[in-house]
Formats: structure tokens, C-alpha cells, sequence
């Protein structure tokens, strides 16, 4: 309590010290509790740190063909073997981590950047906005992710960026209902009401007063397509469609060996699928995670 | 006097039969690694059939010891010490089989959301009619003991309530539908948990009045647990206090609200205009400072930082129970001195000298707003004149859906009302748009939000909230921006250090206080205060009330206040506006309209508001609940429920007008103003 001297009596219980927040700990430190948060990024790092040194911690440069060597199983000199061309598949995987890892990054990226902006637009406007953007959005999901992304790459060439730009479309519509809804729970609240009452522009009132409370529902369906987005990038790599020989791609590569997968070759195909499925394995631990601390 | 001693029963002979005895109970939470005593060495007792209050605010433990009984505690939490008896048996000690026969036959609860008790997707009937079965009766007589069990609730259609799904129960029929669960196992102790708070005043009345009646009739022990002390004086025999989990107070409860005995009581009981107190006859007392969180260890009196006149041996040592008088005792060293207890804050408050230069400021005409709601029209506003007047508070009253909410927020420009609708502003007519209302439109009329936490921003800082109304509406920035920052957050009584903090980290006062700031940044005419300290404990409702009253002084602002609670209108309001269905029923000064003659429908509202003081005006009970602004009915949109209907059929046929019964005083309702105070025979 206040000495008597003070100014303003009648606020006097401000002078007391607030209760302290609950000891409740940053969102990052609950995350660093857990488990399945550390195993899944420590995967996720490994890969990454693959996909920017690439050929420079290889033990083989993944483009050189030992025609002396080919089909050859693991062994001291190639730890994963190596593929009919005699290349080295362990460099192969982890020169390959780079091309798959930028596509999905790059398109999940592009992909909620669009979908939150769509999903902000459609949630504060509401009307005839909203309903004519959600049917395109129903429209779009109603076809299956790859078969639209054949369209534009068939009409527009593969290349890495025609595969981020189509993934990012294709994502857009997902992430911008998840934002909607979220918007619209925002919406019942009063501050926006607030906002208008200082004649805040529409603009001003998704980007600063709404964006930051969505902001957790945009985290988490991040790293929800990011999965989905590795597992499209390899898809249309093992399809022809993503990043063309002899560049080293998990997907590619795949689809390259499984020729010979019935003569017993199984290491040409198993550590590239492998790579895959550790990759999406790990983008799925680190989700979980975010998820539960976000809900906690 | 010895602790020892004062521990000791000061009844004595209620010992034996006691449906409730609570000795010593500790309750803890384990929260993070970390024990928190919610409950401190709490004894009481419940002697059969009466009915004891657990008075407290939020935070004090009262819902804890509820969920303590009947081991329903959430994890974490745990008895850590002492003991419970219900009718001599120990729910403690017991298995999973004992403990279900205590919860099906000894003790029912009845929580504040009648909602979340009944689940969703069972008809009423059959919920009622399955405590029946599992105390072993056969589908169809438990389907008929259910069918009078809901008639005893006063449900007057008890068949057609029983085929319904509980959301399609408004919320008073819901919670007598969930009393009847409650004692339709004729338990010996029924735990009501704030039963009322969730309710409309009217609709609260008649449920308290339903308890009462009950209690009677079945002879069952209650425990009634509210932050509402008029609820509680009302509805209890003894009472006790609750303060940071320990029992501060107990007692009779007339004598305990008539002489409190311990300083947190009296506070508490100042809080509150009582009687009739008006915002000219001085500020209210407060309570400083916060409840101690809980778990902290305070070596001393719980209460002594808070405490005006705590000395030294309070600080030092926890103080005993002291026997204060038959069956009282109160925490307290000091429990002799608390009849003279210095206030807290001093009672003297200017009021602005003469407000006769009778100004108008907003004047409302012909005010309407239809909702359409899947093509069935909702009248919430029909036809609204109103007129605010430079520096005075216009009260707003009138239950939910009443269309309170509505009027402010088609007067802030939120909602568009109807055509035809004319609201000016100083003579000038407003935009009825806010995103169309130039600056100095916006700036004039500003809105204190009834519940902080949503009308906030939670991921701003409060330094943002206040700063950017300062730039928007009053245009500053720089050095002036920084110093009408300073000068605002001081004039609310915040300070610097609470600057950089977010929302979640305020109290829920400081939140409110915010929320004040921001709503006076740009020099407000008039502030819309919708419920503005309904989401507050009492403590701190008294602060900000006084907080608002300061800053009308000041500011000389107009005030728009809606609330339920007509003993805060009566406190703040200089003139007073009923709503019902959308259409005043009755407007005027406000001590006119609380001294009557008053329409029938402020008198029912009158008679429904609990009293500390056991004074009540003559009692009118509402039928039913406030109709559909779907379908108002014909007439007198009131006739349907009104207990002074005239029997000519007038009522029925033709809608009133509002017409002056004394200066500014103006009521719709057919019967003459002079018969309506005969009928209501000179009531205060």
C-alpha cells in the first residue's frame, strides 16, 4: 500500500504490485521440454545441414559414374552402394536433401503467405466475399493435389520454380480455410469493434490487430504442409515432373533404380525412400509439438 | 483469549448432528512441481437442514472446498490435511463403489452454467427420470417421478419440457430443470455453486425463491456458495467469509453483514452502495491491493497487507479464530475495532456544482433495428427517443434481450439501424456507419466494453492500446503524444511499469482501467459503459466505479451505462431508462423512477434485486421470461407477463404511448399513474 502522501487515493490499489503472471513458461521453453521436439529437429538439422554443404561433406562427388563399380552393395568404399551408373548413393542422398528440402520450404512458404492473406480477407469481410473465395477454395481441393500440379507443370515446364509456385497455389487454399476460421473466432471479439471506433482502416485491422492472434493457427498449419509438401515435391519428382538427371533428388532417384530393385539392387531404392520418410517423420514430430505447446 | 479456546465449538451442541463437519481442511494443488494451498485449515459445519453461505471472491477457494467435498478436485489437486464428515461418513476413506453412492444419494451439486450440467444430446425428461433409475425405480415410474419432480420446480408444462433437448431450455428453465436432478435424489446436502450467476435478475429471483421454497419442503442441508453477499443474506442462515482460502468470518448472517467483525468483511460490505447510496453522497470504499497468490507463505494475518489497520503482531503471527459473540468468530486481533474502521478512500468527491444548463447532446429519434434472422424479422429496437444530456449518466436497465446492447451499439455506429432511425449529434445527424465517421464523430463517442479480456487486444502491449487512440483520435505524436500518454495512464491511476506489460499479465481491474483510458484518449462527449465492472470482483468493481465517476467529474462526459445490477444504476445514474423487448417502458429522473410510482415492469425488476438490508418492496414475481422480439406480442408487448394487467382487455389490444406522469418523467402503461401508486401502496 501507498503512503498517505500519495496523489491519488482512490487508485491506491494499483500501488500494490500486480499478481505476478502465472509462472507460466515462454511457448519456446515448454517446446524444449519435449522429447519428441529435440529428435524430430535433430533429424531435421542433420538434413539440413545436407542440404547446404552438400557435395562438401559427400564422400563422393554424387555426379561421378564409376562404370567399373556398378550396382555395386554397401561396403567400406561406398557405405550405401552404389547405382547403375556406379554413382555414390550415400553422396547422392545427401547432395539430393537440397533440392527437396528448397522446394518444399520455398512452396509451404509461398503457400501460407497466400493462404493467410486469403483466409484474413475472407474471415474479416465475410459476405459475398467469403462465400464466392470459399467455393474456390472447395473447388480446388476437390482435385487431387498432384493432378493439378501435372497441369501446370505439363503447361508451364518443369523447372524449381514452376514446382514452388504450383505447390504454393495448390497449399493456398488449405491454409486460407484454416485461417478463416480463426479469423472468425477473432471476430466475435471485442477489440476489433475497438478498432473501428478509432476508425482503423480494414487493412490496418487484419494486419495488426488480427494477424498477431492468428498467428499460431498460420505456425501450426505451417509446419503441417511442410510435411505434405515433401511428400508432393518427391511425388512429382519420382513422376518426371520436379528436378530433372542428373541432378541428385530422392525422388528421382527412386524412380530411377526401381528397375532393378526385382534383381536385388534394394539399396539403390530403400535409402533415398528412407530419406524421404525420415524427412517427413521429423517435419511430423516437430508439428506435433508445436501443436500441443500452441493448445497448452 | 487463547487459540485454543477459540477454536474451540462455540455452539457445542451442534456437533453431534451435523449433515456437513469440516475440521481442518487443507487443500493443495500441485501446479508445475509446485504446492499451492488453495484451502487453509478450514473448519465449518452444517446442521441438518440449514443453510450456510461461503461468501468470497474469485480466487478465495470456494468452488475448491465445493469440489473438495465430493472429491471431485481436478488433478493435481489434493486433500493434503484434515477431515470431512457427510452425515457422519468420510468421503476421504472411500472406494470408488462408496464414493458413486455418496455423489447418486447423499449430496447433489448444482453448478452457475445450467448448460454444461445437462448433457446435450439426452431429452430433459429422460436426465431427470435416470436418477430415479439408478436409485432403482423401473423406466416408466422413474419417468413419472421425474415428470412431478419438474412440476415441483415450478415448470409449469413439465410433459413438454421433458421431450427437449437442454439447449432448447432458455437459461432458467435449464437450471431448474438441473435442481430437479439435484433433489430428486433427496439428498441430505445439496452444494449450490453460484446458481444464480449466470441468470438475468428476474429470472434469479424466481430461481432463489424456487430454492428457498424447496429447502423447506424437502429438509435439506445447503451449501451456498456466491460472490453476491445480497444473495447470500438472503438465502442463508449462517454464513461464512472466505479470503485467500481461509475462513476470515463466520456467523449469523444477519449479524455478520449487520456488525462485521473482521476489517476484510467490513471492506467488502463498503464496497457496495447499500440503501439507496447515491454517487453525490461520496465514493465508495475500497479495498486495496490484490489477493495474495495463492500458495505464497505469509508469515501473519493473510489480510494485513490489505489491511488498514494492521500493527505489527499481525504481520508477526496468524491470528486465531477469535469467538466474537454466540456462534460468531472472526480472524482477527483487531476484531473489537473494526466497527470504526478508517476508510480507505476518502468519501469526498466534487460533483459538478449545477447541471441545470440542460444541454443535449445525442438525441436519438425513432430508433429501430430489425435483425433478420433466417427470414423471420427480430425487432431489438422499435421506435427509440432518447435524449443524452451534456454531463449526466443515463442508466440503462432491462433484462437480456431487452435490447440494451443493441441501442449502444447502433448509437456507436457498429450496427446499422433502420431506416428512418435519426441520431444527431450536437444537432448534426451522425453517420450511422462508424468506418464512414470522420474523426470528430468517432472521437465523441467512445465504448467501455463489458469484459476486458475480449474487448483487448491480447497481443499488444498496454503502452499500444493507449498510444494509438492518441494518435488516431486526438491526431498526436512526438513529445505531446508521450505526454497526454503519461498524463492518461496517471489519470486512470496505472503507472509506468504497467506500460510494457500484455493484457494477460493485468489484473482484471487493471484491464478495465485500460480499457477506460483508451475509451477517453480522444476527449470523449459521450462513453458507452456496457456492464463495464460485471466481469470484476466486488473490491474492484468499487474502485473503478469511482474511477468513472472522477473521470466524469473531470472530463465532464456523458454517460451511457448499462447494467443488470440495479443497485450500481441507482448509485451512478441521474436519470434512468427501462427497456423491454426494444421499447422503453418507462423514463425519468432516477430518483423518480426508483421512488415511484413505477411502470410494472421496473417494479418487478425492483423487487427482484436482493437486498443486503432485508428491506424488500412488496414482492412481484414475472411469469415466464422476456418474450421473442420475433413475435412481441400484441398490445402492451409487456401484457404477457405483467401482474398488474388491467382487466378491461386494454392491455391486450392496444400498445400504450409514453406519456409524461411528472417532469421528465415518462412510463407506457394504460393504467393511470396515480392507480399504479395506490396498487403499489407507497412502496419505497
Amino acid at each position: 500500500m501507498i503512503g498517505s502522501g500519495d496523489l491519488s487515493p482512490p487508485g491506491a490499489e494499483v500501488a500494490v504490485a500486480a499478481p505476478p503472471a502465472r509462472g507460466q513458461l515462454a511457448p519456446w521453453r515448454l517446446l524444449l521440454r519435449r522429447p519428441t521436439l529435440i529428435a524430430g529437429a535433430a533429424i531435421l538439422l542433420f538434413w539440413v545441414a545436407c542440404a547446404l554443404l552438400g557435395s562438401a561433406i559427400a564422400p563422393h562427388d554424387p555426379l561421378a559414374q564409376q562404370l567399373l563399380a556398378t550396382n555395386a552393395g554397401p561396403s567400406g568404399a561406398h557405405w550405401l552402394g552404389t547405382d547403375q551408373l556406379g554413382r555414390d548413393v550415400l553422396s547422392r542422398v545427401i547432395a539430393g536433401a537440397r533440392s527437396i528440402l528448397l522446394i518444399a520450404v520455398a512452396a509451404t512458404v509461398l503457400g501460407t503467405l497466400l493462404g493467410t492473406a486469403l483466409g484474413l480477407v475472407m474471415g474479416y469481410f465475410g459476405g459475398v466475399i467469403d462465400m464466392l473465395a470459399s467455393r474456390l477454395v472447395e473447388a480446388v481441393l476437390a482435385l487431387p493435389v498432384v493432378i493439378v500440379a501435372f497441369l501446370f507443370i505439363v503447361a508451364l515446364g518443369p523447372s524449381t520454380a514452376t514446382l514452388v509456385v504450383v505447390i504454393g497455389i495448390v497449399f493456398a487454399p488449405l491454409i486460407a480455410r484454416t485461417v478463416r476460421s480463426a479469423v472468425l473466432v477473432e471476430s466475435q471479439l471485442d477489440y476489433l469493434s475497438a478498432a473501428r471506433l478509432l476508425g482503423e482502416k480494414p487493412a490496418h485491422i487484419m494486419a495488426v490487430e488480427i494477424l498477431p492472434n492468428v498467428v499460431p493457427a498460420v505456425l501450426v498449419e505451417f509446419t503441417v504442409r511442410l510435411g505434405y509438401a515433401i511428400f508432393t515435391v518427391a511425388t512429382l519428382s519420382f513422376l518426371g515432373f520436379g528436378v530433372q538427371p542428373p541432378t541428385p533428388d530422392w525422388g528421382a532417384d527412386i524412380a530411377a533404380n526401381y528397375g532393378v530393385l526385382a534383381a536385388g539392387y534394394w539399396w539403390e531404392t530403400l535409402f533415398p525412400a528412407l530419406a524421404i520418410a525420415s524427412l517427413i517423420v521429423a517435419v511430423n514430430l516437430v508439428t506435433d509439438s508445436v501443436e500441443q505447446v500452441l493448445a497448452s | 483469549m487463547t487459540a485454543a479456546d477459540a477454536q474451540a465449538d462455540p455452539a457445542g451442541a451442534q456437533a453431534a448432528g451435523s449433515t456437513l463437519m469440516i475440521e481442518h481442511l487443507d487443500v493443495t494443488y500441485r501446479v508445475r512441481g509446485q504446492d499451492r494451498r488453495a484451502v487453509r485449515d478450514l473448519s465449518l459445519r452444517i446442521g441438518p437442514s440449514e443453510s450456510y453461505g461461503l461468501v468470497g471472491e474469485s480466487g478465495s477457494g470456494k468452488s475448491t472446498v465445493a469440489l473438495a467435498l465430493t472429491r471431485y478436485l481436478p488433478r493435481g489437486g489434493s486433500v493434503t490435511a484434515g477431515s470431512i464428515r457427510i452425515n457422519g461418513m468420510d468421503p476421504l476413506a472411500m472406494g470408488p463403489a462408496a464414493l458413486r453412492d455418496l455423489r447418486a444419494a447423499t449430496v447433489s451439486m448444482v453448478y452457475q452454467e445450467p448448460g454444461r450440467a445437462l448433457n446435450p444430446s439426452i431429452k430433459v425428461g429422460r436426465q431427470v427420470a435416470e436418477v430415479y433409475e439408478i436409485a432403482g425405480e423401473d423406466r416408466g415410474s422413474a419417468l413419472e417421478r421425474a415428470e412431478q419432480m419438474l412440476r415441483t420446480v415450478q415448470i409449469a408444462d413439465p410433459r413438454r419440457v421433458m421431450e427437449r433437448y437442454p439447449h432448447q431450455l432458455s437459461g432458467g428453465m435449464a437450471q431448474r430443470a438441473v435442481i430437479a436432478m439435484a433433489l430428486a435424489a433427496e439428498p441430505s446436502l445439496l452444494i449450490l455453486d453460484e446458481p444464480t450467476t449466470a441468470l438475468d435478475a428476474t429470472v434469479e429471483a424466481e430461481v432463489l425463491d424456487l430454492v428457498a421454497a424447496l429447502r423447506e419442503e424437502f429438509d435439506t442441508s445447503v451449501l451456498f456458495i456466491s460472490h453476491n453477499l445480497a444473495v447470500i443474506a438472503q438465502m442463508c442462515d449462517r454464513i461464512g467469509v472466505l479470503y485467500a482460502g481461509e475462513l476470515v468470518e463466520e456467523g449469523p448472517a444477519s449479524e455478520v453483514f449487520e456488525q462485521p467483525r473482521h476489517p476484510y468483511t467490513v471492506g467488502l460490505l463498503r464496497c457496495i452502495p447499500r440503501g439507496g447510496q447515491r454517487k453525490d453522497h461520496g465514493r465508495l470504499d475500497t479495498i486495496p491491493g490484490f489477493l495474495p497468490p495463492p500458495g505464497h507463505a505469509l508469515a501473519g494475518c493473510l489480510f494485513a497487507p490489505r489491511c488498514p489497520i494492521a500493527q505489527d503482531r499481525c504481520r508477526a503471527a496468524a491470528p486465531p479464530a477469535f469467538i466474537t459473540g454466540p456462534g460468531r468468530t472472526a480472524r482477527c486481533y483487531l476484531h473489537e475495532a473494526t466497527a470504526s474502521l478508517p476508510r480507505n478512500t476518502p468519501a469526498d468527491l466534487e460533483l459538478p456544482s449545477q447541471r441545470d444548463a440542460r444541454r443535449p447532446v445525442v438525441r436519438l429519434q425513432r430508433l429501430s433495428k430489425t435483425f433478420d434472422s433466417r427470414g423471420a424479422a427480430i425487432r431489438a429496437l422499435v421506435g427509440v427517443d432518447l435524449t443524452l444530456e451534456a454531463g449526466e449518466t443515463l442508466g440503462l436497465v432491462g433484462e437480456s434481450g431487452s435490447g440494451k446492447t443493441t441501442l449502444a451499439r447502433a448509437l456507436l455506429g457498429l450496427i446499422e439501424p433502420d431506416e428512418g432511425s435519426v441520431v444527431t449529434l450536437d444537432g448534426q445527424p451522425l453517420q450511422a456507419d462508424a468506418r464512414r465517421r470522420p474523426r470528430d464523430q468517432l472521437k465523441a463517442l467512445q465504448i467501455v466494453f463489458q469484459d476486458p479480456d475480449s474487448a483487448l487486444n491480447r497481443r499488444h502491449t498496454v503502452r499500444r492500446l493507449i498510444r494509438r487512440p492518441l494518435r488516431r483520435l486526438a491526431g498526436l505524436s512526438g513529445g505531446p503524444l508521450r505526454d497526454r500518454l503519461a498524463d492518461l495512464v496517471r489519470s486512470v491511476r496505472m503507472e509506468d511499469r504497467h506500460l510494457p506489460l500484455r493484457p494477460s499479465q493485468l489484473s482484471g481491474g487493471l484491464k478495465q482501467r485500460v480499457a477506460i483510458a483508451r475509451a477517453f484518449a480522444g476527449g470523449p462527449r459521450i462513453v458507452v459503459c456496457d456492464e463495464p465492472t460485471s466481469a470484476l470482483d466486488v473490491s474492484v468493481q468499487a474502485a473503478v466505479l469511482n474511477l468513472l465517476t472522477d473521470l466524469q467529474v473531470k472530463e465532464q462526459v456523458t454517460y451511457l451505462f448499462i447494467s443488470h445490477d440495479l443497485g450500481l444504476v441507482r448509485y451512478l445514474s441521474d436519470r434512468i431508462a427501462v427497456l423491454y423487448l426494444g421499447r422503453i417502458m418507462e423514463i425519468g429522473p432516477a430518483q423518480a423512477v426508483f421512488a415511484g410510482p413505477h411502470h410494472p415492469y421496473t417494479e418487478a425488476l425492483l423487487s427482484a434485486v436482493p437486498s443486503l438490508d432485508g428491506q424488500r418492496p412488496a414482492r412481484i414475481r414475472l411469469q415466464g421470461e422476456i418474450g421473442s422480439p420475433a413475435d412481441a406480442p400484441a398490445g402492451c408487448v409487456f401484457h404477457t407477463r405483467c401482474p398488474r394487467r388491467l382487466p378491461t382487455g386494454e392491455c391486450e389490444s392496444s400498445e400504450p404511448l409514453l406519456r409524461e406522469v411528472g417532469a421528465g418523467h415518462l412510463m407506457r402503461c394504460h393504467i393511470p399513474v396515480d392507480q399504479l401508486a395506490v396498487l403499489q401502496g407507497g412502496s419505497p
